[in-house]
């Protein structure tokens, strides 16, 4: 059973399961499934800087703070109980085009070859790591929700405002990876 | 309130965010459960390597139907789950009625929703495999938790600078 559970498990029994979150959330608490927002009751309750944006009750937020706590905890169990031994298997293309960049490090779910802390001083670390990471933050408050907020819940609510994000982000997404990234990598 | 013009284009309205306000007060412990579901939800996650920056780059080539089955499959058992809720009234574990909002359109969705997007490529993450990313042991990956955490105060600060 352990050695099953170990295994990378297949789109069709993780798919369904990361659905069941958006009944099992609302029917738990009437909360609705997002988890981007929790970036903002960071902000709230910690750096407030007297902007109306964050000045709100974020203690009644705090189940947010606790589910990404949750996901915290769970990626860790899974690394450390249910870990698989085998390197991620990619797409050869894949891999031929990111070996041109020198990243050959499977063994991680981030390419350790170009993400970590010695290569955070370097252009190509702090525009991956850095720049990467502060889009993130303002693209999804900017768009009022990420792709748990706007592509599963939102889509699953049928709600077409997150049908025009969700196509926004994967035309951002598109646009990136396969003519910016790469110049990026080259770095 | 009636006088007053709504430029609050998020707060309790678009954002997910908890919008549906309960009166009931729960003790702190209440919120185990949600830890659960995050502790669930974070294992899946790495399970299935969505949170992986190779799975991300793979989406983004049109190499591997990994990603698009997940997040497709994942629609369709929540617009099951809330079509089911709707249509038989389905109450919460307190015997609240649960509550839907709609989103309203925005600019923001369009310019937001292409930021996020190239910063999705880059990082390989949305925010919630950023925490599972740290979880597993990327401990680099505090830096971009932070720059997204940098990232939002930043749109809050300029928020009515920006079109929407």
């Amino acid at each position: 059973m352990l050695d099953f559970l170990k295994q990378p498990w297949p789109w069709y029994i993780a798919g369904p399961l990361i659905g069941l979150t958006v009944p099992a959330l609302l029917i738990l608490g009437n909360k609705s499934f997002g988890i981007s927002s929790s970036l903002r009751h960071i902000c709230a309750a910690c750096l407030p800087a007297n902007i109306s944006f964050f000045k709100y009750d974020w203690k009644k937020e705090i189940w947010n703070l606790v589910f990404v706590l949750g996901i915290f905890l769970g990626g860790a169990i899974a690394m450390n109980l249910l870990s698989n031994p085998n390197p991620i298997e990619v797409n050869p293309k894949l891999a031929t085009e990111l070996a041109g960049y020198g990243i050959t490090n499977y063994g991680n779910l981030i390419p350790q070859d170009i993400m970590n802390w010695p290569a955070l001083l370097t252009l190509k670390g702090f525009l991956l790591m850095v720049f990467g990471g502060f889009l993130v933050g303002f693209g999804t408050r900017y768009a009022g929700g990420c792709t748990s907020g706007h592509a599963i819940m939102g889509l699953s609510n049928l709600q077409w405002p997150s049908l025009v994000a969700t196509v926004c982000f994967m035309i951002g997404g598109f646009i990136m990876a396969n003519l910016i990234l790469p110049h990026i990598l080259t770095l | 309130m009636k006088n007053q013009e709504n430029t609050d284009f998020e707060v309790r309205s678009l954002d997910a965010m908890c919008v549906n306000e309960s009166n009931l007060e729960h003790k702190w412990y209440h919120n185990i459960k949600y830890l659960i579901i995050g502790v669930l939800f974070g294992i899946v996650f790495v399970k299935s390597e969505v949170v992986s920056w190779f799975r991300i780059q793979e989406m983004f080539r049109l190499q591997s139907f990994h990603m698009y089955g997940i997040i497709g499959s994942a629609i369709v058992v929540g617009m099951i789950s809330i079509w089911l809720i709707k249509k038989f009234n389905i109450k919460t574990i307190y015997g609240e009625t649960i509550e839907f909002h709609d989103k309203t359109f925005n600019k923001g969705q369009i310019y937001g929703g292409l930021i996020f997007g190239l910063g999705w490529a880059i990082t390989g993450a949305c925010p919630g495999p950023l925490f599972a990313q740290i979880g597993t042991g990327a401990t680099v990956i505090v830096v971009t938790l932070l720059s997204a955490i940098a990232g939002t105060w930043v749109y809050g600060l300029l928020r009515d600078k920006l079109p929407h």
